[in-house]
Order: structure tokens, then C-alpha cells, then sequence
């Protein structure tokens, strides 16, 4: 690893971000429009239950966790989907860059998204619903770590999908996320889920966060047994997608289809 | 005599069925100008890929400066770079920054004063901070050429540099190339389709044909062996022949 390809790419992605509109609002339009939604839905739900603490200390939560995790992702996938809009693989891969330095700069970027992110949202639910995110109390550290751990996740896996079929598989940039969220349980508890779903729920390390998250929210319990699943499913994952997405360049480079991505 | 600074023996690709570069072998020499000509779909742009580390071949081996391009990508390629009137930085980082992008990626040292000796050099001073999206294609093609020369390489990979550039300018870049050769020693593998600017560029020419080496040699060698009056009409012969 080389720390200054790394640096260079990062770079690259900030002179990006400094001019361009659309990607700040990303940063903060979307999500800021997220939270007063779901802040309104639930002051409104909370009227009718008489209960409002509980339920907007979820379901606000588990929102700003929730973006923690797309974000995270996000920034793995549009890191790469800017180059290949850009054009740029031939330029980034036909110098010493190496693919594991090129992942780890989408890493740094996912970082740079999820504070940004997480500070605007914290800080609104704070100022329209009084919300505190840290409520959550130190805990909170190791849960948004392994749900950055889970985006990391997801966003490899994209990425090598899209590296792989090209355009086509773009759109899955934004889609693929969703489809682990059923299964990660944000919004309710694993056990309202069918049987069989809860076992595919298991697996996903991110379906544990949010039960650990509601679980020390309920009973204030140290959530271990959670944090350890969370973080053992995300070592295992991650060593595999990242090995699946240097075999998928490796694949690519055979086929001669790397700097034709997007074309 | 050194060495050959770039070696390639029987490279060979094939895409499934089909193969695009048929079992090659060529050297290049410590600042020699070897020129790759070859009509569409010959396997030119298949070689430049192998060679910079994009396309796996499916046999042979590419060596430079004697380390095995397999094994030894990075030591490699941060003495290479490459230009194409294809390629493009990104539009929306300006010229300078896409620039200092590059230096950064090459780790080189004092990149400020690189960067203008660069800018100086191609003529680029009026435009370095437009964004990349505005440039026209004649200045995207010096931009491409400058991040190529900017990291000081010892081999430079070009594929039709001066393709979308006025003659006047055209002239000025096949200046700098010359001067950048006796001056630093820089082999450059070179394509184009202007026959004349070969002629004048190329120390030795390769001409590829269905992924095949069909001729080599010194431009006059090829015209000569072929009995006609210049290299464009061995270009049409060889060509109408497929
Ligand atoms: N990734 C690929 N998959 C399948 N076939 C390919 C691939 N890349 C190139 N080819 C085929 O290999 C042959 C050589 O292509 P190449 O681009 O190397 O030619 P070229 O000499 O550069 O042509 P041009 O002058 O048009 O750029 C062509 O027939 C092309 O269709």
C-alpha cells in the first residue's frame, strides 16, 4: 500500500465535491429532507401513543443509523461510478495504482460521507425534535462502526458487480442497499419477521446492530452479544468481497473489459 | 550495448475464439522511437493495453527495463505512462488540478514547479485553470500528453497523439517529443494513421496486421522491400490485402 495514491485519489474526490452542487446536496439536502420526514411521522405517531420518547428515540435512531450504512456504501460505489463516468479507469489503472489502494481510497471517501452525513443529521435532530443521538451513549461508537463495516460490504460487492456488467448494472449503485434492508431489521425487531426470513435476517450482520441498538435502548444492557455477531459476520464478509473484488479485476483484465466499463 | 529497455516475446490474446494479437515479439531500445502502424482491428490498441497492465495476455511475456511485467506491475508502471487522443482526464476537476492529481499519484517531489515547466512547455498557460470540460479536443490532447510527460517517464505509450491537434501544433508536440528523447533518454511506442508524421517520427516501424507482425524495420527498409513510392502506399497494399 502507498499512501500517497491513496492520498491522491482522495484528493481527486474532494476537488470534486469543492464545485459541484449536486454532490454537496447529497451530503447534506437528502438526508437533512430524511430526518424532517421521518421526525414529522414520528412526532405524529407519537401523539397517538402517549409514548413519545420511546418511539422517536427508535425510530429517529435507527433512520441516522440507517443512513450511516447507505452512506458508507455510497461512497464505496459513486467513488467508482465517478471514474468511470469520468473515464478515468484507463488513467487510474495504467499507473501504479493498485486495486486494494484504489478500494481503500473509496474506504476514506465513505468515511469523509458517513461524518459529514451523521453530523448533519444529528445535529438537526437535535435542533427541530431535540433529539439527542447520543442517547445511544458511548455505544453508539461500535454500532455506526460496524454499519460502516456493512456499507463497506455492500459497496465492494456493487462495485464488483458493476465492474464486471458494466452500465447495466449501475442503477444497483443505489438499489442494492434496499434490498438488505428488510432483512436488517431497522425499523422493527427480528422476531416480526417470518421464520425463515429471520434466518437470512441472522446473517446479516447490520440485522444486529439495530437489535443491539433496541435492546440497550429497552433494558440499557450491554449489547455484546450483538456487537460480537455484528463484528465477526463484517470480518468475514469483508475479507471475502474484497477478495472477490480483486478476482473480479483480475477476470476483467482477461476479457479485456476494465477500461471499457460504462462504455 | 544495454540491454533493450522493453522486451516482448510471443504476446499473444485471445478473446475467446478470436485472437487479437498473434504471437508478437519486438525490443525497444533506450531512446528509440518505434512506431506501431496497422490498419483498424489489428491488435494495436490490444498490445498498447497488455503492455500497460489493463489486458492479461493469454501467453508470452512482457518485460521492461528487465523486471517481468507479471510480477513487478508497480516497479513498472511508475517509469511508464501513456497518452491517447481517446482518453480524457475528468471534466470537472480544471486542468491544474488534474495535474497535480496525476504528480500525486506518481509521488513526485516539487510538484508546483513540475507543473509549470509543463504548462510552459505545451503551451498551456492560458488555460490551466479552465475546467477540463471546456477545453477543446486539441487541448485535451496536450493535456493528456503533459500528464504523461509530467511524471517523467522512461516509457511513453502513445496512440495517435496528434491526431485532433493543427499541424502547427502538431509540429510543436513532435518538437517536444524529440527533444524530450535526446534529453532524457524516454523510448516511446507510437501509433498513428498520418503516414508522413511515422516516417519522420519512427526510428523503426512494426506493422501489425489481423495480430500479426507483417513487416519491420526502418521506414525506408519497409517502403524499399515493399517496391513502392512511400509508406502510405505500403500501408494501402498491405491493407487491401486482409
Ligand atoms: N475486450 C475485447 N473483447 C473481444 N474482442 C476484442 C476486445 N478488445 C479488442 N477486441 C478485438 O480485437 C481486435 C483488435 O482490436 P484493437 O482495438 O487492438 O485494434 P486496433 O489495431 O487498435 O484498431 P484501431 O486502429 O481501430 O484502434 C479487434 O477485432 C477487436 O474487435
Amino acid at each position: 500500500m502507498a499512501y500517497h495514491r491513496i492520498a491522491a485519489l482522495v484528493i481527486r474526490h474532494l476537488y470534486l465535491y469543492r464545485r459541484s452542487l449536486p454532490r454537496v446536496m447529497e451530503i447534506i439536502y437528502w438526508p437533512f429532507l430524511d430526518l424532517v420526514v421521518w421526525g414529522f411521522i414520528t412526532v405524529y405517531l407519537a401523539t397517538f401513543q402517549g409514548q413519545m420518547p420511546a418511539v422517536v428515540t427508535f425510530l429517529l435512531g435507527a433512520l441516522i443509523l440507517w443512513d450511516v450504512l447507505f452512506r458508507s456504501q455510497q461512497g464505496i460505489t459513486i467513488s467508482f461510478l465517478e471514474e468511470i463516468w469520468a473515464r478515468n479507469l484507463m488513467n487510474l489503472f495504467a499507473s501504479p495504482l493498485t486495486p486494494s489502494e484504489f478500494l481503500a481510497a473509496t474506504m476514506v471517501m465513505s468515511l469523509f460521507k458517513v461524518t459529514a452525513v451523521s453530523m448533519v443529521m444529528s445535529v438537526c435532530a437535535w435542533i427541530f425534535y431535540s433529539y439527542n443521538v447520543f442517547i445511544i451513549g458511548l455505544w453508539l461508537m461500535p454500532f455506526i462502526i460496524n454499519l460502516v463495516l456493512t456499507g463497506w460490504i455492500i459497496g465492494v460487492f456493487t462495485t464488483s458487480l458493476i465492474m464486471r456488467f458494466g452500465q447495466e448494472a449501475e442503477v444497483l449503485a443505489w438499489s442494492m442497499v434496499f434490498l438488505f434492508q428488510p432483512i436488517s431489521c431497522v425499523f422493527y425487531p427480528m422476531e416480526v419477521l417470518p421464520a425463515w426470513l429471520r434466518g437470512v435476517a441472522w446473517i446479516n450482520p447490520a440485522a444486529h446492530v439495530f437489535e443491539g441498538m433496541r435492546g440497550l435502548l429497552a433494558t440499557h444492557a450491554a449489547p455484546l452479544t450483538s456487537l460480537s455477531l455484528a463484528s465477526g459476520l463484517n470480518l468475514l464478509y469483508l475479507g471475502a468481497v474484497i477478495v472477490w473484488f480483486h478476482h473480479t479485476f483480475n477476470v476483467c483484465k482477461e476479457r479485456g473489459s476494465l477500461v471499457r466499463v460504462g462504455e | 550495448m544495454s540491454s533493450p529497455v522493453v522486451e516482448v516475446r510471443n504476446l499473444n490474446k485471445r478473446f475467446g475464439e478470436f485472437t487479437a494479437v498473434d504471437g508478437i515479439s519486438f525490443d525497444i531500445e533506450r531512446g528509440e522511437i518505434l512506431g506501431l502502424l496497422g490498419p483498424n482491428g489489428a491488435g494495436k490498441t490490444t498490445t498498447f493495453q497488455m503492455m500497460l497492465g489493463l489486458v492479461t495476455p493469454t501467453s508470452g511475456s512482457i518485460r521492461m527495463f528487465g523486471l517481468d511485467l507479471q510480477t513487478n506491475r508497480e516497479a513498472i508502471l511508475q517509469q511508464v505512462n501513456f497518452s491517447s487522443t481517446y482518453i480524457s482526464l475528468p471534466y470537472s476537476l480544471t486542468v491544474e488540478e488534474n495535474l497535480r492529481v496525476v504528480a500525486r499519484l506518481y509521488g513526485m517531489s516539487n510538484i508546483a514547479g513540475r507543473i509549470d515547466d509543463m504548462v510552459k512547455k505545451l503551451e498551456m498557460s492560458e488555460w490551466r485553470n479552465k475546467l477540463t470540460r471546456k477545453l477543446s479536443s486539441g487541448q485535451m490532447t496536450r493535456l493528456t500528453l503533459a500528464k504523461a510527460l509530467l511524471t517523467e517517464p522512461k516509457v511513453l505509450f502513445l496512440d495517435e497523439p496528434t491526431a485532433s491537434l493543427d499541424p502547427d501544433i502538431a509540429h510543436k508536440i513532435r518538437g517536444i517529443l524529440l527533444e524530450e528523447r535526446q534529453a532524457t533518454g524516454l523510448s516511446i511506442l507510437y501509433t498513428s494513421h498520418n503516414m508522413r508524421e511515422m516516417e519522420e517520427m519512427s526510428d523503426r516501424i512494426i506493422f501489425l496486421q489481423r495480430g500479426k507482425i507483417v513487416a519491420e524495420g526502418t521506414a525506408k527498409d519497409i517502403v524499399a522491400r515493399f517496391g513502392q513510392a512511400d509508406l502510405e502506399e505500403v500501408f494501402l497494399k498491405l491493407a487491401r490485402e486482409q
